[in-house]
């Protein structure tokens, strides 16, 4: 969907972008992570031109962004960044409607997909239509700046630290639902971030940018257990490591027949969840139940922490 | 509230009000109501306010200040103390277009009695009183327009009844009626047009130095040094390179270029007000969030969609405040234009000066103060209704 080509950006002698290659699936949500400085911000700005490259191209659906004006060629791209950037002197139906009235789109049709995507976003259109963007909470700003950012039907959304500067509770809830409307929309997403835990939690994929580089592009748990640098192995944090890859599975795989006490952990749990549960509880093991409330077995401590482990994949 | 509270907040005074009765009273009881001369350059003799009125009369006036002082005083609401003020001045006022009836003798076309300072201190204190009510009734921008109106309709109904005409300064602009109504157009031309002309160079050049952001730093120095140089300074540079333009063009004279006269004070008007100009266009159009100008083009906007949807709109109250001040300076600094022959109500302030004849002067200062505060509260007004999204 997104062929990034020998991307390099040059500001004098300083290489921000330094020669980056990736493909990015159809509908694929892709974290782009590094730490400050570390290019990801600027590989982002390139795809929809934000930045010129230096040298080296970006295709979308197989067409060369270059053969596109600037400003055309954002308005088939979502942008979505930190701080919403909403438009202050705006309603928040005005601001959702900023592409496709760019756009030209008539005016029903514009109304229609306003309050479409309101919906979409939990935000009841006749209530928060009107209002401006000062008087919404921050988490329902950001919703607004993503729910803008998908307003004109782009085919890949690309969102710059969308929820640094929401709280924890709201954070994962926003993630959440970014999550669902994804698949429910299968747009294409690019993500900077610099949160391990919601590159791990969302993507599909990561990339992981390094001075410019890009030093490694895997799936979450590859990236987990064979980070290609240093850099990617400190990024999760050695003390982190087992839970974060507990995390990314759940606990239904493992479950096993048997008989346990105590409270039963559901079959979609991921594996953290129900290891916490465990150890809080001080219990061996513990009944998994189904969707329906079915017994389906037992999963115990010692698959658990078995699992935990880099090479028990 | 327990009665000793109660009977606290109703000993507490206004502070603000307290200082204005003091203010007023004080002008009123020490001060001298008018000043009366018995022809127009010799010094005048100062009449209190017993002295000035017919007993009864001033009785009246005494007891409608100390009612509003007493209003002042209190913590009544700000509507009563908008109607106390109010009323201070209308009597104030029209009394004193009474006291050259009373001072001078039927006949006597020589005789000149103007305001003293007490009716000017107690005057002074009776506006401040409005305008404190005023803010606090936090009116709206078209409230406030309105309000604006009905003093220029109040203030024009007592000039226009001839109730003021025995004053000195109506009697100066009784034998001056034409040239009066002749300088105030010129006196507008030149402080509006300079203003305009300084927005059509200015706004262009703050909207390039905004994006040229290198241009920034060394066009507003520029700006700065010539906003430093003294403004009768500034008309009499002008005057040399523009007798030259006049007489080295073919036609320039004819449209009006001179050394002298309207062109070189238009021109040092316009450059004086070309520097609040840029600089609050440049800081206007910084003012709109960094992120909203990323998502805006992210959005797909060009960069003159960014301009004229965004940062304009966001930039318009902090450009309409800079303007505010730029056309408050500029109808003041007009009245030096007169110094280089370019006319305006500065004609009468230094015909007056020239003739110790300071009911003239008056005549040129009044009605140049009154425009300021027009334009004040119009261009205020204006700027809030463009910040009201905030």
């Amino acid at each position: 969907m997104i062929t990034i080509e020998r991307l390099t950006k040059r500001y004098d002698d300083d290489v921000v972008v330094d020669d980056v290659s990736l493909e990015i699936a159809e509908g694929a949500i892709v974290a782009v992570v590094g730490a400050s400085g570390s290019g990801k911000t600027t590989l982002l700005r390139m795809i929809n031109r934000m930045v010129e490259p230096t040298s080296g191209r970006v295709l979308i659906a197989g067409e060369d962004t270059r053969a596109t004006a600037p400003h055309l060629l954002r308005r088939s791209i979502g942008y979505a960044i930190q701080g919403h950037g909403l438009f202050p002197h705006r309603t928040i139906a005005e601001n959702v409607a900023t592409t496709p009235k760019l756009l030209g789109w008539d005016k029903a049709r514009i109304e229609a997909r306003v309050d479409e995507l309101l919906s979409l976003f939990g935000l009841e259109p006749a209530i928060y239509g009107p209002r401006r963007p000062h008087q919404l909470s921050g988490g329902q700003q950001q919703r607004v700046g993503v729910a803008r950012a998908l307003a004109a039907f782009p085919r890949v959304l690309l969102m710059d630290e969308p929820f640094g500067a929401l709280d924890p509770i709201v954070r994962a809830k926003a993630q959440a639902d970014l999550r669902a409307i994804q698949r429910k929309l299968g747009v294409t997403v690019v993500l900077v971030t610099h949160d391990m835990d919601e590159a791990t939690s969302l993507a599909d994929r990561i990339a992981i940018m390094e001075r410019g580089r890009l030093v490694q592009e895997a799936t979450p748990v590859e990236v987990l257990t064979h980070p290609a640098t240093q850099f990617a192995a400190d990024m999760f944090g050695a003390d982190e490591r087992p839970f974060r890859l507990l995390s990314l599975k759940s606990v239904a795989d493992l479950t096993q027949p048997g008989e346990a006490g105590g409270e039963p952990i559901a079959a979609d749990a991921d594996r953290r969840e129900a290891l916490a549960a465990l150890l809080w509880s001080g219990r061996a093991a513990a009944p998994v139940t189904g969707a329906g409330g079915e017994r389906l077995g037992i999963v115990t401590l010692a698959r658990l922490v078995e699992a935990a482990a880099a090479k028990a994949r | 509230m327990t009665p000793g509270a109660i009977e606290r907040s109703a000993l507490r005074l206004d502070r603000v009000g307290a200082t204005l009765a003091a203010l007023g009273v004080g002008g009123l009881a020490l001060g001298p109501f008018v000043s009366a001369r018995p022809n127009r350059i010799v010094d005048g003799v100062p009449h209190g306010l017993f002295e000035a009125l017919p007993p009864s009369l001033a009785a009246f006036v005494a007891l409608v200040a100390a009612a509003a002082a007493l209003v002042a005083l209190s913590q009544a609401p700000p509507v009563l103390r908008a109607f106390a003020g109010a009323a201070a001045l209308a009597c104030l006022t029209l009394a004193l277009g009474q006291a050259p009836r009373h001072l001078t003798a039927p006949g006597d076309i020589y005789a000149r009695v103007a305001p003293g300072w007490g009716y000017w201190l107690a005057g002074f204190a009776s506006t401040l009183l409005i305008a404190d009510a005023l803010t606090r009734l936090r009116f709206r921008p078209l409230a406030r327009l309105a309000a604006l109106v009905i003093a220029g309709l109040a203030a024009a109904a007592a000039i226009g009844s001839g109730a003021l005409d025995d004053l000195s300064i109506m009697k100066e602009y009784a034998i001056r009626a034409t040239s009066f109504w002749a300088e105030a157009r010129t006196h507008l031309a030149l402080a509006l047009g300079s203003v305009a002309a300084a927005l059509a160079i200015g706004a262009p050049l703050g909207v390039a130095v905004h994006r040229v952001t290198a241009a920034r730093g060394p066009t507003l120095a520029v700006l700065t040094v010539v906003q430093t140089i003294p403004s009768i300074a500034l008309f009499g540079l002008l005057i040399a390179p523009l007798a030259w333009l006049a007489r080295t063009i073919p036609g320039a004279a004819e449209i009006g270029i001179a050394g002298v006269g309207a062109a070189p004070a238009f021109v040092a008007l316009t450059l004086y007000a070309l520097l609040p100009v840029v600089g609050s266009v440049v800081s206007g159009l910084g003012a709109a969030p960094p992120p909203a100008i990323d998502a805006a083009r992210g959005a797909g906007m060009t960069d003159w969609q960014v301009l004229a949807q965004i940062e304009a709109p966001l930039g318009a109250p902090t450009f309409l405040s800079g303007l505010r001040v730029v056309t408050v300076q500029n109808i003041g600094l007009t009245t030096i234009a007169a110094l280089v022959g370019g006319g305006g109500f500065g004609t009468f302030v230094f015909q007056g000066v020239g003739q110790t004849a300071i009911d003239l002067v008056l005549l040129g200062a009044v009605p140049t103060v009154a425009l300021s505060f027009v334009a004040a509260v119009v261009l205020d007004a204006a700027s809030e209704s463009a910040g009201a999204h905030a």
